[in-house]
This record gives C-alpha cells, sequence and structure tokens, in this order.
C-alpha cells in the first residue's frame, strides 16, 4: 500500500528534514506519496516531486495554511490519511506540533522519533533520554510516525517523477492566528545536517564568548550548538539547543566546549561519529563519551585550535 | 478562569535509568521518582497565573498508578488547588491519557489546559497536542512565554528556527518549554497544607474511556554505549589527530 510524507517547508523550499524521512519512508512501501500543505507553495511541491522515490505530490494550497497553524493542517492531513498505510513525518518541531494532532483525530497511538525500522509495524524508538532503546510493535491499521532524522540518510533531491495532485483546501479554524516570527538567521549550515558541530555550555561564560567558537566554526564549515545551561543563561538563543528536548545531532565530528555533559545533553549528541570534549574540569562526564579530550582552559585552548586550524 | 495541570510521575531526571536483564523495561523498582520536570514548569506557570489574579482555581490530574498521589500532593504543596488522580495499573499511552483529561475537562469546564511539552521517561511529546485535537481546541506547543489577554492567549513557541509567536482562542491547550520559568520549591508549612487539600479519586471506567495499549514494547534495550578515547594535551595534536587518524577534517 501507498505510504504517505507529510513534507516540511516554508513555503519556498523543501526543508532537510524532508529528505530523511522520505529513506525511512522507502524501507516500508516503494509507492510515496508527499503531502505538501502551504500557501503559494508551488515551487516546493514540484520540488518535492523530484525527490527520489516520490511517486505522487498532493498539494493543498491556500492562505490559511501559510504559518502551518495545526488547527488548520491537521483537518488536511487527516483527510487523506485514510488512503494510506502509513504516514510519516520528521520529528522535528513541525512533525512533533502536527502529527498528534492528526492522530487523535484518526484515533490512532502514533509512534515518535523512531531510530530504526525493523519491518511494517514494529519500530525502534530511544526513550529515556536514549538510555534504552525500545523495540515497539503498532497494532493500530494506520501507522503514524515520526523520524529522527539523524538515523537515516537523507533522499537525493532529483530523481524522483511524482505528478502533482491539487487538493481543494478547507476552511479557517478561526482557532489561532500567527503573530510573528523571530527567526534566527544565519549564514552557517543547519545545526542538524552540519557535518561538524561545535558547541559551547556554561563553561563560555557569556554570548560575547561564543564568538570565539563561532570563528573556530567559519574555519571549519561548522554550526554551531549549545548546551541547555547555556541557552537557559542567554548566551546563545533556544534554536542552538542540543539535547533530549532540544534538537538531537549526529554530525561527523561534534566539539564540546565548557560543556559537562549531562545525560541530557548526551541524548542529543552521543551518535556523533566523532566527539571532541574541552573542559578545564578533568571529571567532567562529556570525557566518558569523548573520543578525544583536552582537559584544558577553553579561554587559552579555543584560540590556539584557531590558530592551529590555518 | 479554570486551570487544569496535568502531572506525571516519573524516574527523576537526574537518575541514569537502567535496563532490566529480562530485556522488558527498565528498572522502576527502588528508583526516586519525581514530578516530570516539564509538568513542574507548568504547575509553576499556573501558580504565577492564580497569584497575578488570571486564574482561579487550579486543578491537578494525574493518570496511573496510585503512587502518582504524591506528584499531585507535591504540585497541592507547590500551590494547586485540589487534585484528580485517574487510577490505573494499565500502562496508559498518550492517546488513553488524551481520552481521559478530555473527560475531565468536559466535567471542569476550564479555560486552559497547561501542561509539560513532554514526560522525560517515553519522551513521546504527545499528549497536549491529542488532547487540543479531541477538545477541538487552540493548541500552543513548547511555549517559553504566555499573555493573557481578554479572549486569547498569546503564546511565544520554541520552534527549530528560533521563536514564533501565535495568538490562540480559548479554550486552550498550551505545552510548555524549559525557559517558561524556574518552578519553586514548595515551603515546609506548605508541604503541610497540602495534606489537607482535596485529592478526588476516579478510574477510567467511571470516566467511560477504554485504555487498552496499542502499542505493544516488544523489548527494551541498551544502547551501545560509548567508550572513553584519549586525551590531548595541544591544540596541534588535536587538530593532528582529527586529521590523519579519525579522518574528520
Amino acid at each position: 500500500m501507498s505510504v504517505l510524507i507529510l513534507v516540511e517547508h516554508d513555503n519556498t523550499e523543501v526543508k532537510a528534514s524532508t529528505l530523511n524521512t522520505v529513506t525511512a519512508a522507502r524501507q516500508v512501501s516503494e509507492d510515496l506519496h508527499a503531502l505538501v500543505v502551504g500557501a503559494n507553495c508551488d515551487g516546493v511541491a514540484s520540488a518535492a516531486a523530484q525527490i527520489d522515490g516520490i511517486a505522487k505530490v498532493v498539494s493543498c494550497d491556500a492562505e490559511i495554511y501559510q504559518y502551518g497553524l495545526v488547527e488548520n493542517t491537521a483537518p488536511v492531513v487527516a483527510s487523506v490519511a485514510g488512503n494510506y498505510s502509513h504516514v510519516f513525518a520528521p520529528a522535528s518541531t513541525f512533525g512533533k506540533n502536527l502529527l498528534p494532532r492528526v492522530a487523535a483525530m484518526l484515533d490512532v497511538q502514533q509512534v515518535s522519533d523512531i531510530s530504526e525500522i525493523i519491518s511494517e509495524d514494529t519500530f525502534v524508538r530511544p526513550i529515556y533520554a536514549g538510555n534504552a532503546l525500545a523495540t515497539v510493535r503498532s497494532t493500530d491499521s494506520l501507522k503514524l510516525i515520526t523520524v529522527r532524522t539523524t538515523a537515516f540518510d537523507a533522499a537525493s533531491e532529483q530523481g524522483g517523477t511524482g505528478e502533482v495532485e491539487v487538493l481543494s483546501a478547507g476552511t479557517d479554524s478561526g482557532l489561532s492566528g500567527f503573530v510573528r516570527h523571530d527567526l534566527t538567521r544565519s549564514e552557517r549550515p543547519e545545526l542538524t545536517t552540519a557535518s561538524i558541530v561545535i558547541s559551547g555550555g556554561r563553561g563560555m561564560q557569556s554570548g560575547e564568548n561564543f564568538n570565539m567558537l563561532e570563528r573556530v566554526a567559519d574555519k571549519l564549515g561548522a554550526a554551531v550548538g549549545a548546551s541547555r545551561a547555556a541557552v537557559d543563561a542567554g548566551y546563545v538563543p533556544n534554536d542552538y539547543q542540543v539535547g533530549q528536548t532540544g534538537k538531537v545531532v549526529a554530525p561527523d565530528l561534534y566539539i564540546a566546549v565548557g560543556i559537562s555533559g549531562a545525560i541530557q545533553h548526551l541524548a542529543g549528541m552521543k551518535d556523533s561519529k566523532v566527539i571532541v570534549a574541552i573542559n578545564k574540569d578533568e571529571e567532567a562526564p562529556i570525557f566518558q563519551v569523548a573520543d578525544f579530550g583536552w582537559v584544558t582552559d577553553l579561554f587559552t585552548a579555543i584560540p590556539e585550535l584557531e590558530a592551529a586550524l590555518d | 478562569m479554570k486551570v487544569i495541570v496535568p502531572v506525571k510521575r516519573v524516574i527523576d531526571a537526574n537518575i541514569k535509568v537502567r535496563v532490566k536483564t529480562d530485556r522488558s523495561g527498565v528498572e522502576l523498582n527502588n528508583v526516586k521518582m519525581a514530578m516530570n520536570p516539564f509538568c513542574e514548569i507548568a504547575v509553576e506557570e499556573s501558580i504565577r497565573m492564580k497569584e497575578s489574579g488570571a486564574a482561579e482555581e487550579i486543578i491537578v490530574v494525574a493518570a496511573g498508578p496510585q503512587q502518582s498521589q504524591e506528584t499531585i500532593r507535591t504540585a497541592l504543596a507547590m500551590g494547586a488547588d485540589r487534585g484528580i488522580l485517574i487510577e490505573t495499573d494499565v500502562p496508559l499511552e498518550p492517546l488513553a491519557i488524551s481520552k481521559l483529561l478530555k473527560a475531565v475537562v468536559d466535567r471542569e469546564q476550564p479555560g486552559l489546559v497547561l501542561m509539560g511539552k513532554q514526560a522525560v521517561d517515553n519522551d513521546n511529546n504527545q499528549t497536549g497536542q491529542m488532547l487540543s485535537a479531541v477538545l477541538n481546541w487552540s493548541l500552543g506547543t513548547f511555549v517559553s512565554k504566555i499573555e493573557i489577554q481578554d479572549d486569547r492567549f498569546e503564546v511565544v513557541r520554541e520552534v527549530d528556527g528560533g521563536l514564533e509567536t501565535v495568538s490562540l482562542a480559548r479554550p486552550s491547550v498550551i505545552t510548555v518549554d524549559l525557559r517558561l520559568n524556574e518552578p519553586r520549591y514548595a515551603s515546609l508549612p506548605n508541604i503541610m497544607k497540602a495534606r489537607r487539600k482535596p485529592i478526588e479519586t476516579l478510574t477510567p471506567d467511571e470516566l467511560g474511556v477504554n485504555v487498552t495499549p496499542r502499542v505493544e514494547v516488544l523489548e527494551v534495550n541498551e544502547p551501545p554505549s560509548r567508550q572513553a578515547g584519549v586525551r590531548v594535551s595541544s591544540a596541534v595534536e588535536l587538530v593532528e589527530k582529527l586529521r590523519d587518524e579519525a579522518k574528520v577534517l
């Protein structure tokens, strides 16, 4: 049977999280459809149709969907979900916000944040901040699933031959309205897809000191992240947070600077290929998961690292 | 405005869990339990609403085994007014909990359900969203700021790209994120006072909700563990190792 993928986008481009979700969905079925709900999102629908493996795109395009308010978008997803065996969405704030609302409308118990697909009804998902992996079997006839994007490779943006089918729009629920976005602008790679991430913790002591990490990041083509402590202290914005309840990252190289390594932080980065820890406290738990540990004062170490990269 | 705050009893967030040797789950015996940290933030926010005059009554609801009463008592000691325990030993899934909470909402008619965005045991991040669906109410998830307006809530949401502000028509379900507030500790006099606050006990049957699980847990395993690697003592050495041994530069 066909499988539906919810496309995450900003009305202009398909977000990378969608590509990982396609790879996960493809392990269940070769007949993949993509659903684009947005406003003036023709370009997104055509781009989604090009993704390798996508056979069809269903597009629902109207002003009321511009900001992805779930009160309006969930009924669209619910109205088409019955045509499919599975609906997949990325476990990003987009998918986490939307899919459970759809699931309850359809009386389905969603399976969240899967990291492995065993069979069409059996999945592995991390629980307890990744300190245990549960293998679970869904008994609902329709499966609604969010995908841990770092656990699946990105599908190619080319190769698909999907046709775009237009779905007529619903009506505005009137329950909610968009007010504004305060989005962090950065020329650096996105945290969840970057191949190198350098993160700072409480040890950075101020927001200004993050400039040191940014200079190293720019030399490495890296994204900059942070621990909860650094975000709570106001050093950097919320979208920098790596951890159990923030972003989950799994880059080739993760450099933790002045981060002690609480289990909630480790939950968000311990699947990185290589981990470097720089911390002056040699007892810091981060060293227990680090491939390379450097016990030193970060305020001298980071400029040295920057220089060594020349 | 009446506010309902659902709370969950979980393994204390500071404790590293152990997977049971028979792989049926994680060890819950003789492990320190506590209120889910996100639920604490929701309780705190409701108390601040009461202190500011925006909320008249705070009802704390827990669903689960009899011991969940302790979690309700903690919330009452922080300043909530009364509790409802929906007692069952069946492991509850988010969909079942959302139906139980809907039954309570139908009875109590609150203007707001304020709850944690996720529980740190199963990390599902579903219940609030599901409750908003079964009630057909407005939904604000991952909220770090709430402004109460005449007949709406204006909330700031922590999303992947930064912050998003939305306006919700009341009544609403709002799920809270870490930076909304810092929860208070209950004072000793308030802990004593909380002992006299009422807790009503109900069952899923009394609320007419079938809580049979839909997702079967086949096994629970330890994740692959990482080993501590080597120590370096200079930036040059680190860069060499990353370049030549790890080959990630």
